[in-house]
C-alpha cells in the first residue's frame, strides 16, 4: 500500500494531486491518516496508533479506516506496492 | 536596454469564449527579452481589446478571411506603412490559413517576420484528417467520420455507436445521445461554420491540455500541460491548473518531432479512467489560456517571437505544477468617441 508520489498536503488538510489537478480538503484525522501513509506506515501501523491516540473500538475504527482507505484508491491516491 | 519591436497580434476577442489576443499580449508585455508594442488588428468594433489601451497602443480593423488573401496582404501592407510591424502573431483558425499562405510574401516584401506551421502541417491536423494523422504518428485518436449532408447522420449507425461528438469544422462540439440530436446538432452547428462537420466516437474521461511550442526542426520549445477546473457552458475554461504529468509531454514531443510542428500549438486530450490517452484536436495556434504558461515559468509567446526572428531558442525545462488561472469579466467604460472611431475609420 503505497501513496501517490508528488502529492502537496498543506497543514490544514488540503491535498493536491498534480498529475491530474484532483483537489481535496481532509479532516483532521483523514489528513492524519494520509501524513502516516506519506511517513510510510501500513494499515495496522495506522490502525494502532489511532487506537492509541482517540477514545474508538478497534472495530469502529478498523471499519472506518478500511473505508477511508478504499476511497484513496478509488481516488487512485494509494495503490498495492 | 532591451530590443523594440512592433508586433501585432489578432484575437482581441476577450469575451465568454475568448480568443487567445489578449493572453498573448500580456505574456509579450511581460518579456525579459523585448521592449514590445503592440498593434492590434481586429474583426470587429466591439472585440474588448481594442479598448484595452494600456495593453493595445493601437488597433486596425482587417479584412474577414472571405475577402481573400490580397485584401489581406494590401491591407497588412497599409498598416505597416504607419507603424513598421516586426512581427505578426495572428490567433484565429479560420485567419491562419491566409497567413500561412501570405508568410513568404509579409517577408520578403514588407521585412515582416512569423512563426506558423506550414500549409501542410496545417492540413494534416486538420478535424477532418486528424485519425489519420493520428495512425501515421502512432497516436491515439477516436474514430471519425465527416458528414457533408444531413442523410449522412442515419448512415453512422453503421460504424458507430451512440452517444458520438458532433464537431465543427473550426469551432464548437456537442454530444449527441440519439440521431435525432445528432441532426439536430449538425443543422446547427454547419449554419454556423459551414460542412464538413465531423462526427467523432466519443471517449469518456477527464478532458485535459497542453499548450506548446516547436521551432519547426523537430524540438518541442516548451510544452505546458493543464487540466480545466471550471468550464464554461460553452466548454471553455474558466479556471485551470498546470499538471505534472509525463505522459502529456511525452506525447506532445513525440507530436512535434513527427510534424516538425512550428509554432504554438494546443492539444486537447482525454485521459480515461484506465490512464489511457486519446488526442482529440490539434489547435494550430496558442490557446486562450495561453497567458497560464507564462504564469508558470515559461513565456511562450516571447519564445514565439524569437523562433520567428530567426534566434536559436533553447527548450524551457521546468514549469511550476499546480499553477492556477481563474478568469473573471471586467467593463470597461468606453467613449461612444471611441466605438465611432473604430466603427468608421478602421483605426483606433
Amino acid at each position: 500500500m503505497v501513496l501517490k508520489k508528488n502529492l502537496a498536503l498543506s497543514e490544514t488538510g488540503f491535498l493536491f494531486n498534480p498529475g491530474n489537478g484532483d483537489s481535496f480538503s481532509l479532516n483532521p484525522i483523514a489528513l492524519e491518516v494520509v501524513e502516516m501513509l506519506k511517513a510510510g506506515k501500513d494499515e495496522a501501523a495506522i490502525h494502532a496508533a489511532l487506537l492509541t491516540a482517540y477514545a474508538v473500538d478497534a472495530d469502529t475504527l478498523e471499519k472506518d479506516l478500511y473505508d477511508f482507505l478504499n476511497r484513496l484508491r478509488q481516488y487512485k491516491l494509494l495503490h498495492e506496492a | 536596454m532591451k530590443p523594440k519591436l512592433t508586433i501585432a497580434v489578432s484575437g482581441l476577442n476577450a469575451i465568454d469564449s475568448p480568443g487567445p489576443g489578449i493572453p498573448v499580449i500580456r505574456a509579450l508585455k511581460e518579456s525579459e527579452k523585448y521592449d514590445i508594442r503592440i498593434v492590434g488588428l481586429s474583426y470587429e468594433a466591439l472585440e474588448p481589446g481594442l479598448y484595452m489601451r494600456d495593453l493595445v497602443a493601437v488597433s486596425y480593423q482587417i479584412p474577414l478571411p472571405a475577402a481573400g488573401q490580397q485584401m489581406l496582404f494590401d491591407r497588412l501592407a497599409w498598416i505597416h506603412q504607419q507603424e513598421k510591424l516586426d512581427f505578426i502573431i495572428p490567433n484565429f483558425d479560420a485567419e491562419l490559413f491566409h497567413f500561412i499562405k501570405l508568410e513568404k510574401r509579409l517577408k520578403s516584401e514588407l521585412g515582416i517576420s512569423m512563426c506558423l506551421p506550414s500549409e501542410s502541417q496545417f492540413e494534416a491536423r486538420q478535424k477532418a484528417q486528424l485519425h489519420a494523422f493520428g495512425k501515421a504518428h502512432g497516436i491515439k485518436v477516436p474514430k471519425d467520420s465527416l458528414v457533408l449532408k444531413p442523410a449522412d447522420i442515419a448512415k453512422l449507425r453503421e460504424d458507430f455507436s451512440y452517444p458520438l461528438v458532433i464537431k465543427g469544422k473550426y469551432y464548437e462540439a456537442s454530444i449527441v445521445y440519439n440521431e435525432e440530436q445528432a441532426l439536430s446538432a449538425y443543422y446547427k452547428i454547419s449554419a454556423k461554420w459551414g460542412l464538413p462537420i465531423i462526427a467523432q466516437e466519443y471517449v469518456k474521461g477527464s478532458e485535459v491540455n497542453v499548450t506548446a511550442l516547436g521551432d519547426g526542426q523537430g524540438n518541442t520549445i516548451g510544452a505546458v500541460p493543464m487540466r480545466k477546473l471550471y468550464i464554461t457552458d460553452k466548454g471553455k475554461a474558466w479556471a485551470g491548473i498546470t499538471l505534472d504529468d509525463d505522459n502529456l509531454l511525452d506525447m506532445t514531443r513525440k507530436l512535434i518531432a513527427a510534424t516538425q510542428w512550428k509554432g504554438g500549438l494546443e492539444l486537447e486530450i482525454i485521459r480515461t479512467e484506465d490512464e489511457e490517452y486519446y488526442l482529440l484536436e490539434i489547435n494550430p495556434r496558442f490557446p486562450a489560456w495561453v497567458y497560464l504558461a507564462q504564469g508558470a515559468g515559461q513565456n511562450h509567446p516571447e519564445a514565439l517571437v524569437a523562433i520567428g526572428l530567426g534566434e536559436k531558442v533553447a527548450p524551457f525545462t521546468d514549469y511550476q505544477v499546480g499553477k492556477l488561472f481563474v478568469r473573471y469579466s471586467w467593463d470597461m467604460i468606453v467613449d461612444l468617441q471611441d466605438f465611432q472611431k473604430i466603427s468608421t475609420t478602421g483605426i483606433l
